[in-house]
């Protein structure tokens, strides 16, 4: 029996066109069996809890390259909260200095990769700590 | 495998096999007179002038831009004491995109990744004190280019520079925009009209102005290959020379300021091949395609950034060797000017540390390494020889799909060149997953414990104190004023009449960069992408 399939948004936060990585991580994880949704570039964090809520998404992974992951990061974790489905899993990527992380993880985002990290380490993650939301991990 | 060989094939970064050895009979149908000629002949293949670096060195030119005007202002004169040659702007998202500061989508975004640019109060600073007769300026700027351009003009006319002596670039590049590098405002076919009224602006008004620096850098950054760096970028001048005659204009009136913009990767011949490729096909392209009878008009000149992607987060100093390399191959390639990237770019911005220890990496190229003392060093290798021609056949190929597709602007409704790109970067990164490449310090000798490098923190409060400015140029201008030309610009833009001066009007009247790319939203309506993974 087939367990179901898990559901990501890969979603660009944020004003800046560096799509590469975001893209290259969608097709990994399309190709490791996750159904993934792309939400394209330049996204609010509005846009994107809604997607992730519409498409039922079981995580959400982001990528900025912009600068202002300090404000974005966290404000999707607010908004994820207000709409009560912050037991969506989000992780997140980009140019992101080292210093910053521990302040991201204390907004809800469960995980910072950062530049060089391989799709294998990413993909492995995500099997590891997304599952279906409503069953227990 | 061949006895005594590490691997079974060899390719260059982008897959182009490379052999064993190279004899003249691999140039077999290579005639050194007529696909070479001399440094400063057609094709120009070995360069653009005669003397090449005996006569002048290529410009050094360092991309800056960062917080408020005011800080960028300051790293500009910093650089330029330190022997930098000419200046280069890097815009913030938001300014990128036409926001202005106070704009809801900027929130975070203001003077993170360049500087903040939202009126010509904001210009005035950034080019306060800086001699604009003497130095030439670079903005990296593309949508909103002809805002930009407007705002420069006026901002040096009032500092008391008239328009006959400014020089410098604007990007201009929307092509390349909606292919790779993703910053735009209103779809590729009015973003195309709004190009033709600066071209016939910038012909008329500002004679030593580049409108457009067609632009490689991103389209490889984004994951194409050398060679499709190459032909998405020869394709995209092919459409601007297209479009500035069906603006009316003669193609020897403009095409001698047309610029060209390319990466240079970590693979140093294959880069090398590259450059020469590029001039020869552009002089081939301008000559026989376009008739064009001015032999500037057949000259190839290129600025050159060093390959962002290449730097690791890992082993940062190690970015330091990289570069080196990259610009060395940039020179030896015979570029016009140079960036070359800080270290610490994978992190953040660069420190001025960092920065320097950038732009010292070109002068030791410059003055100590002796690459300059001749034209085309490595001109009639059999390997360079052979790979440039590759090169180019490979970049034609390319060229003549998209030809037939019906052109650029065709090919990028299709997503032709977006998903050339896509399949590219896909396949590189499973390639270093499956360590077929190797990089160091990140899928090969690794280093567990790394210490950290300083990093540039961009000040909180330069937001708070861009939107005061706004707030404060919104407050003391002529609301009239503001409001006549913006609908000045109106009629323009949906009429035929040229924009570029009414938008000089709507500048000098200190309508902001929101508010003029407000009047294009809606005429035009916004470009959205299909998203393609």
């Amino acid at each position: 029996m087939s367990s179901p399939r898990i559901r990501i948004v890969v979603a660009k936060p944020g004003l800046d066109g560096h799509d590469r990585g975001a893209k290259v991580v969608a097709r990994a994880l399309r190709d490791a069996g996750f159904e993934v949704i792309y939400t394209g570039l330049h996204q609010t964090p509005e846009m994107i809890v809604n997607a992730a809520i519409q498409e039922d998404a079981d995580a959400i992974g982001l990528s900025i390259l912009s600068g202002a992951h300090m404000t974005l990061f966290p404000r999707v974790m607010e908004l994820l909260r207000e709409r009560g489905a912050d037991d969506i899993v989000v992780f997140g990527g980009g140019i992101i200095p080292e210093e910053d992380i521990a302040a991201l993880k204390a907004s809800g985002i469960s995980e910072i990769f950062t530049p060089g990290a391989s799709l294998e380490t990413i993909v492995g993650w995500v099997r590891e700590h997304v599952r279906p939301r409503g069953v227990a991990a | 495998m061949a006895e005594g060989e590490r691997r079974d094939r060899f390719t260059t970064l982008s897959g182009i096999p490379v052999n064993r050895l190279y004899t003249p009979d691999d140039l077999a149908g290579t005639d050194a007179r007529t696909d070479l000629g001399g440094p400063g002949d057609y094709p120009y293949t070995r360069g653009i002038h005669g003397t090449m670096y005996r006569g002048r060195l290529w410009t050094m030119r360092q991309f800056a831009g960062f917080g408020s005007p005011e800080d960028t202002n300051r790293r500009f004169h910093y650089l330029l004491e330190h022997g930098q040659t000419g200046l280069s702007v890097a815009f913030d998202m938001p300014t990128l995109m036409g926001y202005d500061a106070d704009h809801p989508r900027a929130l975070g975004e203001v003077g993170r990744e360049g500087v903040a640019v939202s009126s010509l109060a904001d210009m005035a600073v950034l080019l306060r004190g800086l001699p604009l007769d003497r130095i030439t300026t670079s903005m990296t700027i593309n949508a909103p280019a002809n805002i930009l351009l407007a705002m420069y003009v006026v901002a040096a006319e009032e500092a008391g520079f008239p328009r006959p002596a400014l020089g410098g670039t604007t990007q201009t590049d929307m092509l390349k925009e909606f292919i790779a590098q993703k910053e735009w405002i209103v779809p590729p076919r009015p973003s195309m009209r709004l190009i033709q009224d600066m071209l016939v602006f910038g012909t008329r008004e500002v004679p030593r102005w580049n409108v457009i620096s067609i632009s490689g850098y991103h389209i490889r950054e984004a994951g194409a290959t050398a060679p499709q760096e190459l032909a998405f970028t020869l394709a995209d001048g092919i459409a601007y020379v297209q479009a500035g005659i069906d603006a009316g204009l003669d193609v020897d009136a403009f095409a001698p300021r047309l610029s060209f913009f390319f990466d240079c990767h970590v693979d140093f011949f294959e880069e090398i091949a590259k450059f020469r490729a590029a001039r020869r096909l552009w002089a081939r392209i301008m000559r026989d395609r376009f008739g064009a009878k001015d032999p500037r008009s057949w000259r190839l000149r290129f600025h050159t950034q060093t390959a962002g992607v290449s730097l690791t987060a890992q082993q940062p100093m190690n970015n330091v060797v990289r570069t080196a390399l990259q610009a060395l191959a940039a020179v030896l390639g015979g570029t016009q000017s140079l960036h070359t990237n800080s270290m610490d770019e994978t992190y953040a911005l660069p420190t001025e540390d960092a920065a320097r220890l950038a732009l010292r990496t070109q002068q030791i190229i410059a003055y100590e390494t002796g690459v300059t003392e001749t034209a085309d060093p490595l001109g009639g290798s059999y390997f360079v020889e052979s790979l440039t021609n590759t090169m180019e056949a490979a970049a034609a190929g390319y060229i003549a799909r998209i030809d037939d597709l019906g052109g650029m602007v065709r090919a990028i409704e299709l997503g032709y060149p977006q998903r050339e790109i896509a399949e590219a970067s896909y396949a590189y990164q499973q390639q270093l997953e499956r360590r077929e490449k190797v990089v160091v310090g990140v899928n090969e000798f690794v280093t567990p414990e790394e210490r950290p490098i300083p990093i540039l923190r961009i000040d909180p409060q330069v937001e708070r104190r861009q939107i005061e400015r706004l707030r404060d140029v919104r407050a003391k201008r002529d609301a009239r004023a503001v409001a006549q030309t913006l609908a000045a610009l109106r009629s323009a833009t949906e009429g035929d009449e040229n924009t570029m001066d009414r938008i000089v009007e709507c500048v000098r009247a200190h309508a902001t960069l929101g508010e003029i790319c407000d009047v294009f939203r809606a005429v035009y309506g916004e470009y959205r992408e299909p998203a393609i993974i």
